[in-house]
């Protein structure tokens, strides 16, 4: 007997199960809908790339949500665990031809899971203790910092390894341990101050966003955003009161927290009156950039979120279009000749797919002098980070990395460049772990553009 | 259900990894890209060999289990859609390329490589593949070879039966057959390679498949004629065809379609012209010269309002690219896209395209035109929304008529998307009882306990009325 069924209008489903009712309110079935199934997104997903399951793929996501939001399936454990398995790089939505906002759905469908999951997914402890207890507060981050600080430069470091303890921890776990750089509790302000001038006569006056992670980890790329800024031809603020961007939690299904968020940062930097707010993060710049979307059902935000979202913009890309470019060259070498330089560049997804600022870093990266830019294979394809993927999902992103680093390697470059704290992490860890030959070095752009400026100048 | 004492011997060919029968697995298995389709199997299965095509056949054929091979299932004729439930059996594992002849020109390939994929590993040993179907980013080998697609090139070079002059195929027995072979004339027989070309897989699974490949062109030309009389492009078709030129492609865009390509590409295209030809010459240097320049001549006989040639490679492959995304852009306009494909001798373009604008204003839908203008195939697509039944039910009656329309003109109901799902009511419109009598003996003969793609080309009822929606 013929088993077909017609789809047509949104079914009248009475959703017993508490999950399938959030998931049939919250997802967006107009963009279910819209979905073809044309299938020109499968080559871009990487987690299809790795599989080749159709269910590990933006079509079949999307086909799993509209099956629960129209009765046809129970959202039960396997497909939780897939809304997670999507690293949420988004490479589906500038190749799909139907303009489907896949980013929106998967994040709608974490946002129901988080809400009302009977069952905890994995790492759900691990992420609130983060989410609410680490990311948004300041104080607690400097704390995460200083302690991380001190760990990594007291000796405790060499004898937490010496010991074996950290055997106790997940092998990926342990890999981020090995490859974490120098924590500080002195981030980009405690360093520079909140105002920076303009060199020669300025273009705009600018805010940067400073980040959470960023200012921890990277507190030095952040000075150098400030002083490449700078030297463009921009007047650089940095609001003290801004805070996490929210797109950890946006991406994990922490919607409401991620709008309590959002609406921090945009009083912070409503009262800075600057014409851009500068990311150095492409995956906290893709939330920024889509506050608007964010708060858009918020009558009170609706309008300060588009005000917010149409003056973020992405440093290269700032740089590249509206600066002045400085002189950049590669340092001269010892016997005082500069050498041709090998890099590369891993595009951060949402610096190219959300953003769509993937070309500015290769036009800055082209104009340092004795440089060589070589483009590695799929360079837009995802390595994996995508935000905490690499530590709740640690098997799919050790494939998704594998990879990459075939690719990296045949570039033999000699810097692999990034856009993005998550994305550096795990360019040195891929370095660590699949590097060819010891002679790669993983850098973000903003640090290596530094360096090669005073270069330049000289 | 599959029966559970399959389900294990099943698991125990493939590994368990590569059998599923998990929500998941038959939810994301349950439909292709024909819209309003969904129809759930019962279990998914992913071989790697023939060998384990054939012990699977083996099991199926036992316990009388219905199979559903399938590539990326981007058909369009509901063709992937287990109507009947049963095994889908996914390609995806076999996608190597066997070799690459260079003393022959041919290629054996596995089914389950990406059509794109191959034909750019063909180009780096400076040869030529040249089916190129809408989706070749995705489709595979395997599924061109089922559903014989057509492309943008098939004026000039034909479609993929063209092109396949050797199989190997596993039929519902378990049993491997193969046909041709690296020869290009073999009369050895019914010819059961062209057979089981565009069969949609009922008659045999393709495990297998050797390629002809031909020299590249050396020189290659593309250009837009844009038009604010609609049928001025139609007409300026049957021109290029009665003036003896070939052209490699030659595509149709009327201004819906040109609207909703140029926000998805950003081409820049000019969104106030009723109709663009995008055209394409390839060839000898001077030839694509010469043809180029007489196109030109014609399309300004037409009245064609600017006729730009792209300068360089990468425009003209940006355009080509965004032509092959229209079907899914046209998803923009409404969410649902309902595609036909009518075929006509390519002398009566223009009045097709007449007459599906009349049919469409008459029961007041939109319907948006585009399609493969040289070869006379024209897609018809109606943007509309599947919940509103009202106009749904307009859709129908419109599409009813453009295929009586089509019949009339001396077309066919499907020029490449084949009959699959949608089309099997029709069939016997097109081909006449005896034509459908033979059909079903053929499929008989390959496949005698109907396993093979169930409830696909062979419809319970013959029908004239075009119905767009089932249930």
């Amino acid at each position: 007997m013929d088993k077909l069924t017609a789809e047509s209008a949104k079914p009248a489903v009475r959703h017993e199960n508490p999950l399938a009712r959030a998931l049939a309110e919250k997802l967006n079935y107009d963009q279910l809908t819209n979905c073809m199934r044309c299938g020109f997104c499968l080559p871009a997903c990487p987690t299809f790339k790795e599989t080749g399951m159709e269910p590990e793929s933006p079509r079949g996501r999307i086909a799993l949500m509209k099956a629960v939001a129209d009765g046809l399936m129970d959202p039960d454990e396997a497909f939780q665990e897939q809304m997670y398995h999507c690293l949420g790089c988004r490479a589906c939505e500038p190749v799909c031809p139907a303009d489907v906002k896949y980013g929106q759905l998967i994040e709608q469908a974490r946002d129901s899971i988080e809400d009302h999951a009977d069952h905890s997914v994995p790492v759900k402890g691990l992420r609130k203790l983060f989410f609410d207890g680490v990311f948004p507060h300041r104080s607690r981050l400097k704390w995460l910092g200083r302690s991380l600080g001190f760990y990594q430069k007291s000796g405790l470091r060499r004898i937490a390894r010496g010991t074996g303890i950290m055997r106790l921890f997940p092998e990926h776990m342990r890999d981020m341990e090995r490859i974490l750089p120098e924590a500080t509790a002195r981030g980009v302000v405690e360093r520079i101050g909140a105002f920076y001038p303009a060199k020669g006569k300025m273009i705009a006056r600018v805010a940067l966003f400073r980040g959470c992670i960023m200012d921890v980890l990277f507190a030095e790329t952040n000075v150098n955003t400030v002083k490449l800024l700078s030297e463009a031809g921009f007047e650089v603020v940095i609001p003290d009161s801004q805070v996490c961007c929210g797109a950890l939690h946006a991406h994990s299904g922490e919607l409401g927290k991620a709008r309590e968020l959002a609406r921090s940062n945009i009083r912070a930097f409503k009262e800075a009156g600057v014409d851009y707010i500068v990311s150095n993060a492409g995956g906290c710049g893709a939330l920024l950039i889509e506050y608007d979307h964010l708060l858009h059902e918020d009558d009170d935000w609706r309008e300060d979120g588009a005000w917010f979202a149409s003056r973020v913009i992405d440093v290269s890309r700032l740089i590249a279009e509206k600066g002045r470019v400085p002189d950049f060259a590669e340092p001269a070498g010892e016997d005082g000749r500069a050498q041709q330089l090998l890099i590369t560049y891993q595009d951060s997804c949402h610096l190219r797919n959300v953003m769509k600022s993937g070309g500015a870093p290769r036009q800055l990266m082209n104009r340092v002098g004795n440089v060589r830019f070589v483009e590695m294979a799929d360079a837009g394809s995802c390595c994996g980070s995508a935000g905490i993927y690499n530590v709740t999902q640690p098997e799919m992103a050790g494939r998704v990395l594998e990879r990459k680093m075939d690719n990296a390697n045949r570039t033999e470059a000699r810097y692999l460049l990034t856009s993005n704290p998550g994305c550096l992490l795990q360019m040195k860890l891929g370095i660590e772990k699949h590097g060819a030959g010891g002679q790669m070095e993983a850098m973000h752009i903003v640090d290596f553009l530094a360096e090669r400026m005073a270069a330049g100048k000289s | 259900m599959i029966h559970p004492e399959a389900a294990r011997r099943l698991r125990a060919i493939v590994g368990e990894t590569w059998y599923r029968d998990d929500q998941e697995a038959l939810v994301a298995h349950s439909y292709d890209a024909t819209p309003m389709l969904q129809s759930m199997p019962d279990g998914v299965i992913y071989p790697s060999s023939t060998e384990q095509v054939s012990e699977i056949m083996k099991v199926l054929s036992e316990h009388g289990i219905p199979v559903i091979s399938r590539g990326s299932a981007s058909n369009l004729c509901g063709g992937t859609v287990p109507v009947q439930g049963g095994v889908v059996m996914v390609m995806h594992r076999m996608n190597r390329i066997l070799e690459v002849d260079l003393e022959n020109l041919t290629a054996t390939v596995q089914p389950g490589i990406i059509t794109a994929e191959f034909t750019a590993h063909i180009e780096s040993f400076g040869l030529f593949y040249p089916p190129d179907p809408g989706s070749m980013r995705i489709s595979t080998i395997g599924g061109n070879i089922a559903e014989c697609s057509g492309g943008l090139r098939g004026l000039k070079y034909g479609t993929t039966k063209d092109y396949v002059i050797g199989l190997e195929a596993v039929l519902a027995s378990g049993e491997v057959i193969r046909t041709g072979g690296k020869l290009m004339k073999d009369v050895a027989g019914y010819d059961l390679t062209k057979l089981l070309i565009g069969s949609e897989g009922t008659l045999a699974i393709i495990t297998e498949a050797t390629l002809k490949l031909v020299p590249p062109p050396k020189a290659k030309k593309t250009m837009l004629a844009m038009y604010r009389d609609l049928y001025g492009a139609a007409r300026t078709v049957s021109k290029i065809i009665e003036s003896r030129i070939i052209p490699a492609t030659l595509e149709f865009l009327d201004n819906p379609t040109i609207r909703v390509v140029d926000d998805f590409a950003k081409l820049g295209l000019p969104l106030d012209m009723e109709a663009i030809l995008l055209i394409e010459q390839d060839g000898d240097p001077e030839t694509v010269e010469r043809d180029i320049a007489r196109i030109t001549e014609i399309c300004e006989s037409e009245h064609a309002d600017r006729v730009e040639v792209a300068a360089t490679r990468e425009e003209a492959e940006k355009l080509l690219t965004a032509r092959r995304s229209a079907l899914t852009a046209l998803a923009r306009l409404r969410p649902t896209t309902i595609l036909e494909d009518a075929t006509v001798p390519r002398s009566k373009i223009a009045d097709m395209v007449l007459r599906i604008n009349e049919i469409a204003r008459k029961h007041n839908v939109t319907i948006a035109t585009f399609g493969h203008a040289g070869d006379g195939n024209l897609h018809p697509t109606a943007t509309t929304d599947a919940r509103d039944r009202d106009e749904i039910h307009r859709v129908e009656e419109a599409f009813a008529e453009i295929f009586e329309a089509s019949i009339e003109l001396g077309g066919t109901i499907t020029g490449e998307h084949g009959v699959g799902l949608v089309k099997a009511p029709y069939l016997e419109w097109r081909v006449g009882p005896a034509g459908l009598g033979v059909m079903k003996g053929i499929k008989q003969a390959f496949d005698p306990h109907n396993l093979l793609n169930p409830g696909k080309m062979f419809a319970k009822e013959t029908r004239k009325r075009v119905v767009v929606q089932h249930g």
